[in-house]
């Protein structure tokens, strides 16, 4: 029997708010030097204390609601105390066994196909440590930098219940999340380092443990990956699964044992006296929450008469969704069918492919290459051929041409109406490639697909394959085949 | 305008002051050219704030404490830092790493602590008022034994930003000064909201204090004459009740039963706030740093290990032993209950009286290195924790002398009636001057 994995994750993500969570310094830091947002409470200097940033609360209970969590009627914020050069305090402002919300879940496609609710266990508000920067490597290198822009940003933390099976899961939970934090207007995933999760794994039956430091969509699969093989490679010789902390090496996708000392952690909690509790569950009612991934996804396919499939994957990311709808506005009856199947099925895979951001595609060019191929105007072929030249003009900054304009320039349009040009191809064709025509004759079902390749290659591309298809049979019919 | 200035180059034989400032600025308000001293762990843009510990030396804030630039704002000129018990702990002012302050009135003894360079820098009349911070009797126990005026305010009535934290669940600002209407003063100077401050309250100050008194209801708890109050102390603290008396007073006597855990609450809640505020001075920011070359973790130990002295020291590992996994139960949150039961004992006391009275502290100021032991220093905080773990405010005046030495009377009123313990204090005041 297959041993059963079970999968538990801490989500860490970064609230989208313009001033951190204790001061009013602005969370924009990412493009300025280091160490210029910071003021005296976030360096921690000595007398400075924490002011709550409201609006870090009301994102945070935005997501409590959009994740059917329960508010607390009382909430606390605790001192997690620990010593390590990036936490500016020796502490960090977190909170304990007081959190903003417990309770919820969220809908996840399981592996089996269906639908599937992994439960929450807790969602609380936290600050974020500033980073260190290690110049040469981590354990041998010749001084660490530390910069504190990044420390108070305001996190949430969302814990999960083990309910996770596979590493697929896992990510698809993520997906999930991420999607539904977007739609929510609480959190921005292009910013670099605005997501980190900790994982809880364990093969059913044996010791749990504890990765850590993962700071990528990727990076989760891959580090649960690796850490199942590792743990049933041990099952497999018989050794035992250690419960223990592992840190993820992301460039080298391993999971390796953290040291001893850093697991010892007593981190002293105790409630922050510097902060009144929080009582704000009456704020909940207030929220108004708007339109989220499963209902854009029912949405889709009522409106748009999309599949389920291209629904899930469309309303699966927030810019995506918009695009899909905006690429759709002029003329939704005519283009959905279509646009779904090229913007889910073929843009996203081109996209990836050249790891390129959805940001730097114009939904109206998208738009037009649609209508194109609605109108017949050019094959499916050359479509792609199309999409990927505007593509690549865009990345590399070039002018980028319309649709239009490229199949002009590159002659693309369908010889429909042109039947000469194809008849004149299978007319070569057949003269050039006696053997097939023999072939043909003799009854081989490959020789008609070897001569419509033959044709197709003459007319680049160009020959409606209906047309192709019918003055090819009547051509190898006048030779009497 | 040009800011004036005024010259501050006193003698300092009983070292009250850290850092003095010999050219103080001041500008125009109701304190104008008023000379105030601050007390060292109260944060001073420009000028050196240590808490007389050697793990802040040369560290310069570069901001001002909510209360400083109150100070300034009402024309006040800062004209110094004053010595203090590192960190706030001690009831000495010997625990200073830059050496103790003297007890102007006997330099053959301590000040009281841990405002002990305020309380001297006003008994010795280098300035009328000062600044000092309470957190278990330290603003009153240091009024007492200098024989000046000393409050401890309610708990959020005066705003903490920029006071470095010792314990600040406890922990209050308050004023010195020479009597009750210098107090009275400068509390109308620096109390009120200041939003970066969470648990400051919007209840400013502007009262004046009244010697009328009569009808009013004094509660006398039993345990603050009871053993372990030196009985001459005793005696001249009774003297000065009787006086409010015959000023028309009435005494009702009681008793504060949950002070029986009261110290032991006291301390486990400050030590354990204490190894948390302090673990952040570790050399990397301000601060010596380590000239080492060794790993992050043996370089916070050697900084911590020089930098602290050692009743610090004691206070970091008995806070952080009381929060370890699998004690927190046992102490820190016992200590809490313990706590509440303080402030329900008050609340019942002050459903049937305005104001409780007693001594301030349990003897008068020790000999320099008297107190040797810790147990025993800790104990003599025995009369002022009550009021710090409930809240309330507290005064202490001179009421009198035992053996040539002063003694303060302590009145503690109910949350936000520091007007009320004002006026009771100044009644008294104004009858025996």
């Amino acid at each position: 029997m297959e041993d059963q994995v079970i999968i538990g994750l801490e989500v860490h993500c970064q609230l989208d708010t313009k001033s951190k969570l204790f001061c009013g310094c602005s969370t924009d830091y990412r493009s300025d030097g280091p160490n210029t947002h910071v003021c005296p409470v976030c360096l921690g200097l000595p007398g400075a204390m924490p002011v709550l940033n409201k609006r870090s609360i009301e994102y945070a209970m935005r997501v409590a609601k959009a994740l059917n969590c329960m508010v607390l009627e009382e909430s606390e914020f605790s001192r997690k105390n620990y010593f390590y050069p990036d936490l500016d305090k020796a502490y960090q402002i977190t909170q304990y066994d007081k959190p903003l919300a417990e309770g919820g879940y969220l809908e996840i496609e399981s592996d089996e196909g269906g639908e599937k609710k992994v439960q929450l266990t807790r969602i609380h508000v936290e600050e974020d440590p500033g980073r260190l920067v290690h110049m040469g490597n981590a354990e041998r290198g010749k001084y660490s930098l530390v910069d504190y822009n990044r420390a108070g940003i305001p996190l949430i933390e969302i814990v999960s219940e083990p309910d996770m099976r596979s590493p697929k899961e896992a990510r698809k939970f993520l997906n999930k999340l991420r999607a539904t934090l977007e739609y929510l207007s609480v959190f921005d995933s292009d910013k670099e380092g605005s997501l980190r999760v900790d994982a809880n794994i364990s093969i059913k039956g044996s010791e749990r443990v504890e990765v850590k430091n993962i700071t990528s969509y990727k990076g989760v699969e891959k580090a649960l990956t690796f850490e199942i093989t590792r743990q049933k490679n041990l099952l497999r010789r018989g050794q035992k699964v250690d419960r223990e902390t592992r840190h993820f090496l992301e460039a080298r996708g391993v999971t390796q044992s953290a040291r001893s000392k850093e697991q010892e952690h007593d981190y002293r909690y105790f409630p922050e006296p510097d902060l009144r509790p929080l009582r704000v569950k009456s704020w909940v009612d207030a929220i108004v929450l708007p339109e989220l991934p499963d209902a854009r996804r029912g949405r889709f396919m009522a409106q748009y008469g999309c599949s389920l499939n291209h629904a899930r994957t469309l309303t699966g990311d927030l810019k995506l969704a918009n695009f899909f709808e905006q690429v759709v506005r002029g003329d939704p009856a005519g283009l959905s069918g279509l646009a779904a199947t090229w913007i889910a099925d073929t843009l996203i895979g081109e996209l990836n492919y050249r790891d390129m951001s959805l940001d730097r595609v114009e939904p109206a060019a998208v738009t037009e290459l649609v209508e194109i191929l609605k109108n017949d105007l050019i094959t499916d072929k050359s479509g792609i051929e199309v999409l990927r030249i505007m593509l690549d003009q865009c990345l590399k900054n070039e002018s980028c041409e319309t649709p239009a304009a490229i199949v002009t320039h590159l002659n693309l349009g369908k010889t429909t109406g042109d039947t000469g040009a194809i008849t004149t191809a299978i007319e070569e064709a057949i003269n050039e490639n006696p053997k097939a025509l023999d072939d043909y004759r003799a009854g081989k079902a490959g020789a008609l697909n070897f001569l419509v390749g033959q044709v197709m290659k003459k007319t680049r591309g160009k020959a409606d394959p209906g047309t192709l298809n019918r003055l090819l049979t009547e051509a190898l019919k006048t030779r009497g085949a | 305008m040009a800011a004036r200035t005024i010259v501050f180059e006193p003698a300092d034989p009983c070292h009250a002051f850290l850092t003095t400032c010999s050219r103080a600025e001041y500008s125009d308000g109701p304190l104008a050219g008023v000379a105030v001293a601050v007390k060292d762990n109260i944060s001073t843009k420009g000028i050196e704030t240590t808490c007389a510990s050697k793990i802040l030396k040369g560290y310069v804030p570069p901001y001002d404490a909510h209360v400083v630039g109150l100070l300034k704002a009402a024309g006040a000129a800062v004209v110094g830092k004053t010595n203090m018990d590192e960190f706030g702990m001690g009831t000495t002012t010997e625990n200073s790493a830059f050496g103790p302050t003297l007890n102007p009135s006997d330099t053959g003894r301590v000040p009281g602590g841990s405002s002990g360079g305020s309380a001297a820098a006003i008994a010795a009349g280098m300035v009328t008022m000062a600044l000092g911070t309470d957190t278990g009797g330290s603003i009153r126990c240091p009024a007492a034994f200098c024989g000046i005026t000393g409050l401890k305010p309610t708990y959020g009535r005066v705003s903490r930003f920029g006071l470095i934290a010792y314990a600040n669940s406890l922990e209050q600002i308050g004023p010195l000064g020479k009597n009750v209407s210098d107090v009275a003063t400068l509390m109308g100077v620096i109390a009120g909201h200041d939003h970066r401050d969470s648990t400051s309250r919007n209840r400013p100050f502007s009262h004046s204090p009244k010697n009328e008194i009569k009808g009013l209801k004094i509660g006398i708890p039993e345990e603050y004459f009871g053993p372990g109050v030196d009985p001459e102390v005793a005696s001249v603290v009774r003297k000065a009740i009787g006086r409010l008396v015959e000023l028309g007073a009435t005494t009702v006597p009681c008793s504060i039963p949950s002070m029986q855990y009261a110290l032991a609450a006291y301390y486990v809640t400050c030590t354990s706030e204490a190894s948390s505020n302090l673990a952040r001075f570790d050399g990397v920011r301000y601060g010596p740093a380590p000239d080492t070359k060794k790993s992050w973790h043996d370089a916070y130990q050697e900084v911590r290990r020089e930098g602290f002295g050692p009743e610090v020291r004691r206070r970091i590992l008995l806070g952080t032993f009381a929060l370890s996994s699998g004690y927190y139960g046992k102490y820190y949150a016992k200590a809490q209950v313990a706590r509440q039961n303080v402030k329900a004992d008050f609340a019942r006391i002050f459903a049937g009286v305005d104001v409780i009275a007693g001594p301030t502290m349990p003897s008068i100021a020790f000999k320099l290195g008297e107190k040797s032991d810790p147990l025993s220093m800790y104990l003599a905080d025995i009369l002022t924790v009550p009021a710090n773990l409930a809240g309330i405010p507290a005064i202490s005046v001179p009421c009198g002398k035992v053996r040539g030495m002063p003694v303060g009377l302590q009145i503690m009123g109910k949350h936000f009636e520091d007007e009320r313990v004002m006026d009771a204090a100044y009644a008294y005041e104004q009858a025996v001057i």
